[in-house]
């Protein structure tokens, strides 16, 4: 059992921190800016072109084929140098690289783990949300296509993917979650209309809905089987509930390193209230780090899908709400007149409890997965 | 990096945690069982584990086993609740090996201030020693420091008896203006060995925390699933559910951070060792308090009767919680560390 770097991690760690030194493109937090969303894509280039991303992914399909850990180096070490975070693609990749057939896998993620294309995930909609298997999107097979008809929402990046993982009902007559099957379809055809949407802290790049009105996709771009659609929609947002998987320590930390610095450079931030919050978020910080070290270590022998995710998930939710709340004693003192990054970092906080399933789903996972209670 | 447990590690577990299943109390009726009390010393003295952090024969100066190692027998004394002395005898032999002193002859624990937040430190030997002896039962002596030049010698007083006092499993010992004793042989503790034992210290009281949780989580997780009303068992109930869900994920987060500092008491040099045992602590103890108090939630008017065993993992907690600083002095720890909260505001 050991936290420190084997000589192989301690090379890589160096190497890496000589790279962030050059190419820190110093973005805002992604809570705070549109700037941030603007700077996403070349990012993920850079980063993926320099190999740093995609560590622990299979090299076939443009990963480094590294141990797990190492992206818990990179996490760390993107905090320390106040970059943005590694791009959070990990759960679709997840779910492909379980479900996908091989030819699928092969033509799809080398695209999505460079860079090269961008993906969006077409899963929620406006009536099913917690209950995402009553999903009402439909795609109906015509000769070697689909036509899909629908509305998704909260698709994040929905504004600038060339691709769209899309969940839709292909049974009608099958039970709810069994008549359920996923593809990817392209973004820029005339059957697609995307909206952004504009979050309580101003932003508007991140989060979109997506109208599908007889747009096309192929049979051979299905994810998965006819009627696998459910099984993949789990192993992604199981993956997404992971802060391991999302790359979120080194957002959670570089924000609390700004939290901590402006708490010791600005003459009276320091009230007893700010001092404890700041306080507890860096503690919360540290412990999802060390968290993630753990939840890291347990894939050495070889990933699992399990429920594991929903404590993860609640874990991290309290992270980001403390450092949330931290941020909000941040906050100008221009008696409301003003807004700043650090009331943005606070309103979207609460998105934490709600998005990739809500705290009460979670809590009910935690319950009747993990704990065993009975299920009435 | 791979902080799994090693596969010695994961036995070393498995061993502690049937000892404790086979002799630990399973009711509060059996805390008065003396043969079982008799059977868990025994158990606990054949297997060796108070010396985990005594010298190495074969290796100068370092102890036997590692914190991680010492970290795991606590967590299972704390999940049991085993009622028989770990930490005390535990941490003094750390301060022994420190000082180069040779093994306790007999049981001995460690003396504390009263309000438990560190070890009693005498100005000089002739002093009158007063203090708390934690997890003192069997003890016949416990350890604290006296100022010597730059550094602090070892001093022991003599221990009588115990009082019955919050935490059911753990009694201690209240000293009251004795003479302490210089231990021979003994060179002095560095400042730096004062912050290493404190930092081992706070380690292993994380992890009794944590299975002091695990055991609260155990115990109240038992009871959802036979406890009906509204003719169902209320484990099917959301509100249920969702309070043990929490207090679940606030004991792996706890697991967690206290794994990292079991690991830094010996990896890290001492500052940062303490630093990371600081974190835990804070981490820990407000979580524990929150977990047994939901494990007496759970089991609702039965959970405020002394028959149940939800109220022995709640004071153990509490004691738990106040050894070697709660709360508030752990934040006080991390901010300084961090370099905020200094000067005439913030956190005292």
């Amino acid at each position: 059992m050991d936290f420190a770097d084997s000589p192989e991690e301690a090379a890589f760690r160096a190497r890496l921190r000589a790279w962030l030194a050059e190419h820190n493109p110093k973005l805002p937090q992604s809570s705070t800016s549109d700037a941030y969303w603007d700077g996403q894509a070349p990012w993920h280039r850079a980063l993926y072109d320099a190999g740093f991303f995609g560590l622990s992914w299979p090299e076939e399909v443009g990963g480094q084929g590294l141990p797990t850990v190492y992206d818990a180096i990179l996490d760390q070490e993107l905090a320390l140098a106040g970059a943005p975070p590694r791009p959070s693609l990990g759960y679709l990749v997840q779910g492909m690289l379980r479900h996908a057939a091989e030819d699928v896998r092969k033509r799809f993620l080398p695209g999505l783990v460079s860079g090269r294309e961008r993906w969006c995930q077409g899963f929620s909609e406006p009536d099913a949300g917690s209950d995402l298997a009553s999903l009402r999107t439909r795609a109906v097979r015509d000769g070697d296509e689909y036509r899909i008809t629908g509305h998704k929402v909260w698709t994040s990046y929905s504004d600038e993917a060339d691709w769209c993982l899309v969940l839709t009902r292909t049974d009608p007559d099958a039970p709810k979650h069994r008549g359920l099957s996923a593809f990817a379809v392209r973004m820029d055809q005339p059957g697609i209309e995307q909206r952004p949407l504009k979050m309580i802290n101003g932003v508007t790049r991140e989060f979109g809905e997506v109208i599908f009105d007889g747009a096309v996709a192929r049979a051979s771009d299905m994810i998965g089987a006819p009627g696998e659609g459910w099984k993949l929609a789990m192993t992604v947002v199981s993956h997404e509930r992971e802060p391991g998987e999302l790359g979120y320590v080194a957002r959670y930390s570089k924000a609390v390193n700004e939290l901590v610095a402006r708490l010791r450079t600005e003459s009276g931030r320091s009230t007893e209230e700010n001092v404890r919050d700041v306080t507890w978020a860096v503690i919360e910080a540290e412990m999802l780090r060390l968290h993630v070290c753990r939840r890291l270590s347990d894939r050495l022998d070889g990933i699992s899908h399990g429920p594991e995710g929903s404590v993860d998930k609640l874990l991290m939710t309290r992270v980001e709400q403390a450092v949330g709340h931290a941020a909000l004693g941040m906050s100008n003192l221009t008696g409301g007149i003003e807004e700043d990054t650090w009331l943005r970092m606070y309103l979207y906080s609460r998105a934490q409890s709600i998005m990739g399933g809500t705290s009460q789903i979670q809590r009910n996972l935690v319950a009747t997965r993990i704990l065993g209670l009975p299920v009435a | 990096m791979d902080v799994r447990l090693s596969a010695e590690q994961r036995a070393l577990r498995e061993a502690a945690a049937r000892l404790v299943d086979d002799h630990a109390p399973g009711s509060v009726a059996d805390l008065d069982d003396e043969a079982r009390a008799a059977g868990l010393e025994a158990a606990l003295t054949g297997a060796g584990w108070r010396e985990l952090r005594a010298p190495d024969p074969d290796e100068e100066g370092r102890p036997l086993a590692s914190a991680v190692e010492a970290a795991i027998v606590a967590e299972e004394f704390g999940r049991g609740p085993a009622d028989a002395p770990f930490l005390g005898p535990t941490l003094a032999a750390e301060l022994r090996r420190r000082a180069g002193a040779e093994p306790a002859a007999a049981l001995e624990t460690v003396l504390l201030r009263p309000d438990l937040s560190g070890l009693v430190v005498l100005d000089d030997e002739h002093a009158r020693c007063s203090g708390v002896a934690i997890d003192a039962r069997g003890a016949t002596a416990a350890l604290a420091l006296v100022r010597a030049g730059h550094g602090h010698d070892l001093v022991r007083v003599p221990v009588t008896g115990t009082s019955p006092g919050r935490d059911l499993t753990r009694p201690a010992a209240v000293v009251g203006d004795a003479r302490a004793e210089r231990l021979p042989a003994a060179g002095p503790l560095t400042a730096a060995d004062v912050e290493a034992w404190s930092a081992l210290a706070l380690a292993l009281t994380c992890a009794d925390l944590v299975g002091t949780m695990r055991g609260a989580v155990g115990l109240a997780r038992a009871y959802a699933g036979v406890r009906r009303q509204y003719e169902a068992l209320i484990g099917t109930f959301q509100s249920v559910q969702h309070l043990l869900a929490d207090a679940f994920v606030s004991v792996e987060g706890s697991s967690s951070v206290t794994r990292h500092a079991a690991w830094a008491a010996d990896a890290l040099p001492p500052s940062e060792a303490l630093a990371a045992a600081s974190i835990a602590k804070a981490y820990c103890a407000r979580a524990a308090r929150e977990v047994c108090e939901a494990a007496i939630q759970v089991h609702g008017g039965i959970g405020m009767t002394w028959e149940c065993l939800a109220h022995v993992h709640l004071r153990r907690a509490l004691v738990s919680a106040q050894l070697l600083g709660d709360v508030g002095v752990n934040l006080a720890r991390v901010a300084a560390h961090h370099e905020i909260g200094g000067g005439h505001d913030g956190l005292r």
